[in-house]
């Protein structure tokens, strides 16, 4: 049986891919951002996932206005990089796990989420950054991913609880997965941003962080935080963090967190960083877990 | 839980978009700007190709004349006031794509948009960013400019009184 054995948030700045992508990883702007990371690549060394569902939008990219689907679901077995304006990012072409992917779209819509199902496009900064940020610089990333994009461009995205609920429909999906796999989901993009008007560059540390806390334990009050918060609060992109709520769904009523980072600022955006275990009762290894509960000191 | 249960569930579509003109400083993409920007937020997705952005480069206004863009979209790419090309149906995810076409980074282009420089913006962040602090609302924000206003009159009404004794 295939089983989701951790949850992973992060912010996806496509800053960040440029960092990594040109060495300036440990330069005095970026070392505080990427050594927040370090705590978790060493982790997803000794994990070695065979899957991540990975929740991300895209940002303009694959999709145009021509076709905006609210979930979509990766079902194919390979994804090429986009070209954002400035040449594709020099970075492993990503591999799809087609039977997962499709086993769960196929499980999705019959359990009432009607999915969208791409077999072929290209994946951008959303998806990738956070590649970069968990696994650095491989020849080839070390396990396939399911890509899980969600419409948080144009309104009205998904709500919170539908993002939840979706996260328990496709813990659900996997569990019925016949074949072992270590399955990871993670929820992208945010914190606290805004990139447009003259009320860009805002960024909200305190409610950032309540968010944090509300991701681990058994609570589930953040479900029902309306987009109007998120857009008040957090700034007009700020709202993508409906996506960290499918990733946090899809871990059961409990859970612990391992590793947990925050910083402001990259670019214009705060960066969320959040590991999760699910807790109840699966026995998975929780080392590090009670000190990451914590908001961290800066 | 099952989705019925959501106690914040929108009820009325008309109250949801209207709330998000409170918000100061801030267009909301919602669907009647989506349609108002189409076609520029389709140019400006075009610009994903190399062979395009040398094309746009060579000849910015021949360029944007293949698109049906009204002349005030157009005249806002041009002059890159990005406020204005927002205003007239614009999403930042697809202006990006100028942004790189002109090699400004993310957080540049963002900063033409607010009353900063570049470099006073990146000291803000550096700072902690913006504060949400007076940023919720504009409802909210006139009421205490209001306030403040009456306040003040009480102020110098009491101040003229005593120079009147």
């Amino acid at each position: 049986m295939a089983k989701i054995t951790a949850g992973v948030a992060s912010s996806h700045v496509p800053l960040l891919g440029v960092a990594s992508d040109f060495g300036k990883d440990k330069d005095d702007y970026f070392k505080p951002i990427f050594d927040g990371y370090e705590w978790t690549r060493e982790w997803e060394k000794a994990e070695k996932p065979d899957v991540i569902i990975l929740v991300y939008n895209d940002h303009a990219s694959a999709f145009d206005m021509k076709v905006i689907p609210t979930f979509a679901i990766g079902c194919g077995e390979h994804y090429g990089i986009c070209d954002e304006g400035w040449g594709p990012r020099p970075v492993p072409e990503v591999d799809g796990h087609p039977d997962l992917a499709w086993h769960i779209a196929q499980s999705l819509i019959l359990d009432e989420f009607d999915m969208t199902i791409i077999n072929e496009m290209n994946v951008d900064h959303g998806l990738t950054v956070p590649l970069s940020m968990m696994f650095g610089k491989p020849e080839a990333w070390p396990c396939k991913v399911v890509p899980l994009a969600v419409n948080v461009v144009t309104y009205p995205p998904p709500s919170g609880n539908r993002c939840w609920a979706l996260g328990e429909a496709i813990k659900k999906a996997v569990e019925s997965f016949p074949e072992d796999l270590n399955v990871q989901i993670w929820g992208t993009g945010g914190m606290s941003h805004q990139l447009q008007g003259p009320r860009a560059g805002l960024l909200n540390r305190e409610w950032d962080n309540m968010f944090l806390d509300g991701l681990i334990g058994d609570t589930d009050k953040l479900r029902h935080i309306p987009h109007f918060e998120y857009l008040r609060e957090t700034g007009s992109e700020g709202i993508e963090m409906v996506m960290w709520l499918i990733m946090r769904g899809a871990l059961g009523k409990n859970t612990r967190a391992l590793h947990r980072h925050y910083h402001i600022p990259c670019s214009n955006t705060a960066i969320g960083h959040l590991v999760l275990r699910p807790d109840n009762g699966e026995g998975y290894d929780m080392t590090n877990s009670g000190v990451a509960d914590l908001e961290p000191a800066e | 839980m099952s989705n019925q249960e959501n106690p914040n569930k929108v009820q009325d579509i008309h109250e949801y978009l209207a709330a998000f003109d409170d918000i100061p400083g801030t267009r909301v993409f919602i669907a009647k700007r989506a349609r108002q920007g189409y076609h520029m937020n389709q140019f400006a997705m075009s610009l994903m190709t190399s062979e395009n952005r040398e094309r746009f480069k060579a000849d910015e206004r021949a360029y944007l004349d293949e698109w049906p863009m009204t002349e005030e979209q157009k005249q806002s790419i041009l002059d890159r006031d990005y406020n204005r090309a927002i205003d007239l149906g614009g999403n930042v995810y697809f202006l990006s794509k100028l942004f790189s076409t002109d090699g400004f980074s993310f957080a540049e282009a963002v900063s033409t948009m607010t009353d900063m420089t570049f470099p006073e913006y990146t000291q803000m962040m550096i700072n902690g960013g913006r504060s949400p602090e007076g940023n919720r609302s504009i409802k909210e924000n006139n009421e205490k400019a209001a306030l403040a206003k009456v306040a003040m009159e009480d102020q110098k009404f009491a101040g003229d009184k005593k120079e009147g004794n």
